[in-house]
C-alpha cells in the first residue's frame, strides 16, 4: 500500500511549454495559394483580423510602404502571407475590399516561382 | 475604442495569446473568434476549454497553440473548472501570494454549452463567479461529424436527425442560450458573430470587465459540416446576421440592446442556399419548412424589437 499524503504534498499537474504549435507547419495542407499584390493593398487589416491561422504577419512601419494607387501607407502594415501556416482557405481573398489577393493552385504557383 | 490595426497587433505574432500551427479545418472561424476575444483582455487571461473542436485542434500532443495558461478538462465541466480557478485565485490574492489581476475565460462549443456543460454553466452563473463564458456556436457536434445539438436550427439535416422521405431534418427550433443566461440576472450577456470583428471585440471587452459572470455566444459557420467552400465562412456569418437568423444584440444589466438592425432583411433562403445541411429544403414537398422557418425568424425578431423598445429589465 502506498504511503498516504496530504493534499499539500501532491505534485502539481504537468506543465508544458507554451506556443509549441509554431513548430508544426500547416502550410502543407494548402491546395490554393494566396498571391498578395502589395500595390493594391490599403492595409485595412480586414484580412489580418479574419485569418483563422494567424498567417498574415504585420509590422509597424514609420517610413511607410507603397500600396493602392501608389499611396504611402504608414503605421501598421500588412506583409506577405506566411506560407508556413496558411492553409489556403481563401477567406482573405474573398473578404479583401480592394481585391489585392488572388487564389492560385499550389502547383501553378510553384511552377511560376521556379521559372523566375 | 481601438482600431482594427491595434487589434491586429495584439492578435498576430509569436507573443499573441493563441498562435499559428493549430489544426483547425481550413476556413474555420474559431481561430478568428478566439484570437479576437483574447486580444480584448488588458489583463493576463487564464483559459479553460471544454472538449470540442477548439480543444482538440489546439492541443495535439506535444504541441499547444496556447500562449497563455490553459487547462484541459472534460466536456461537461468548463464552467465548474473556471469557478474553481476563480475561487482559488481569490484565496491566493487574499493571502497575498499573488497580486496580479487576471481574467478567466471558459470556452466551449455549442455541444459543450447548450447540452453537456449546461448544468455546470448555470451553476457557475448562479454562484456569480467572475469569469467570461465564450461559446462558439457551429450549431451541432461538428468535431464528431455533424450530430444534432440543442443549438442545431430547425430543418437542418444531421446524422442523428437525417432528412429523408418522412423527415425534413430537425423538427425543433434551437434553444435561446442568451436569454437563458440572462434569466440568471447576470450583468452581461451578448450574441456576436465572426464576421463583425469590432462588435465581437467590444462585447468581449464588456464581458471581461463585467461585474460577475458574463456569457458571449458567437456564431461560427462550419465549412466542414455545413458544407460550403472554405472561403465563405465570413460570408455565411454575414448572411446569418442580415437575414435576422442570428441577430447581434446584448443584454446589459437586463436591458436589451440590438447592435445591428439590417435595413433590408434578406429572405432566409439566402442563408440556406449552398449549405448541404439545408439542401433538402429546396426539394419539392419541403417548401412549408422554409415558410415556417421564415415566420419563426420574423416572430423572434419582432419579439426582440419589442423587448428593446419596452426598455423593461430582463
Amino acid at each position: 500500500m502506498t504511503e498516504r499524503r496530504t493534499w499539500q504534498e501532491l505534485e502539481l499537474g504537468v506543465e508544458l511549454p507554451a506556443a509549441t504549435s509554431l513548430g508544426y507547419k500547416t502550410g502543407g495542407w494548402r491546395v490554393l495559394r494566396p498571391i498578395f499584390n502589395a500595390s493594391e493593398c490599403t492595409h485595412c487589416m480586414i484580412c489580418v483580423s479574419y485569418c483563422p491561422d494567424m498567417a498574415i504577419p504585420i509590422a509597424k512601419s514609420e517610413e511607410g510602404v507603397a500600396g493602392k494607387g501608389g499611396r504611402l501607407f504608414k503605421g501598421v502594415v500588412r506583409l506577405a502571407t506566411n506560407l508556413d501556416y496558411c492553409k489556403g482557405c481563401g477567406i482573405c481573398a474573398h473578404e479583401c475590399p480592394s481585391k489585392a489577393i488572388s487564389m492560385v493552385r499550389e502547383e501553378e504557383a510553384e511552377q511560376a516561382s521556379c521559372k523566375l | 475604442m481601438p482600431t482594427l490595426q491595434e487589434i491586429a497587433l495584439k492578435t498576430t505574432g509569436a507573443d499573441a495569446r493563441i498562435v499559428s500551427g493549430h489544426r483547425m479545418c481550413s476556413g474555420c472561424g474559431i481561430g478568428s473568434i478566439v484570437k479576437t476575444v483574447l486580444a480584448a483582455s488588458d489583463k493576463p487571461v487564464v483559459v479553460v476549454s471544454a472538449t470540442g473542436c477548439l480543444e482538440v485542434v489546439t492541443t495535439i500532443y506535444p504541441f499547444t497553440a496556447w500562449n497563455t495558461p490553459w487547462m484541459h478538462l472534460t466536456f461537461e465541466n468548463a464552467a465548474s473548472v473556471a469557478s474553481g480557478i476563480e475561487a482559488a485565485y481569490k484565496v491566493l490574492k487574499r493571502r497575498g501570494k499573488i497580486d496580479e489581476e487576471v481574467n478567466i475565460l471558459a470556452v466551449g462549443g455549442d455541444g459543450g454549452t447548450y447540452d453537456i456543460g449546461f448544468q455546470a454553466l448555470s451553476g457557475a452563473l448562479e454562484r456569480r463567479h467572475k469569469f467570461m463564458y465564450l461559446v462558439y456556436d457551429n450549431e451541432g457536434y461538428m468535431n464528431t461529424g455533424n450530430q444534432r445539438s440543442g443549438a442545431t436550427p430547425f430543418g437542418a439535416n444531421t446524422t442523428t436527425v437525417p432528412a429523408g422521405k418522412v423527415s425534413f431534418g430537425k423538427p425543433q427550433w434551437r434553444k435561446n442560450l442568451v436569454e437563458i443566461a440572462a434569466a440568471h440576472r447576470i450583468s452581461y450577456v451578448a450574441q456576436a458573430a465572426v464576421n463583425n470583428t469590432m462588435d465581437l471585440y467590444k462585447k468581449a471587452q464588456k464581458g471581461f470587465s463585467a461585474d460577475g459572470p458574463a456569457v458571449l455566444a458567437v456564431l461560427q459557420p462550419c465549412p466542414s459540416n455545413w458544407s460550403f467552400d472554405s472561403s465563405l465562412t465570413i460570408q455565411y456569418s454575414k448572411l446569418a446576421v442580415e437575414t435576422n437568423f442570428w441577430p447581434l444584440y446584448e443584454i446589459e444589466n437586463g436591458i436589451v440592446h440590438i447592435n445591428t438592425k439590417p435595413s433590408n432583411r434578406k429572405p432566409i433562403e439566402d442563408f440556406l442556399k449552398g449549405q448541404t445541411r439545408f439542401r433538402h429544403l429546396f426539394r419539392p414537398g419541403n417548401e412549408h419548412v422554409i415558410v415556417e422557418m421564415q415566420k419563426m425568424i420574423d416572430d423572434e425578431w419582432a419579439r426582440l424589437l419589442k423587448l428593446e423598445e419596452s426598455g423593461i429589465q430582463f
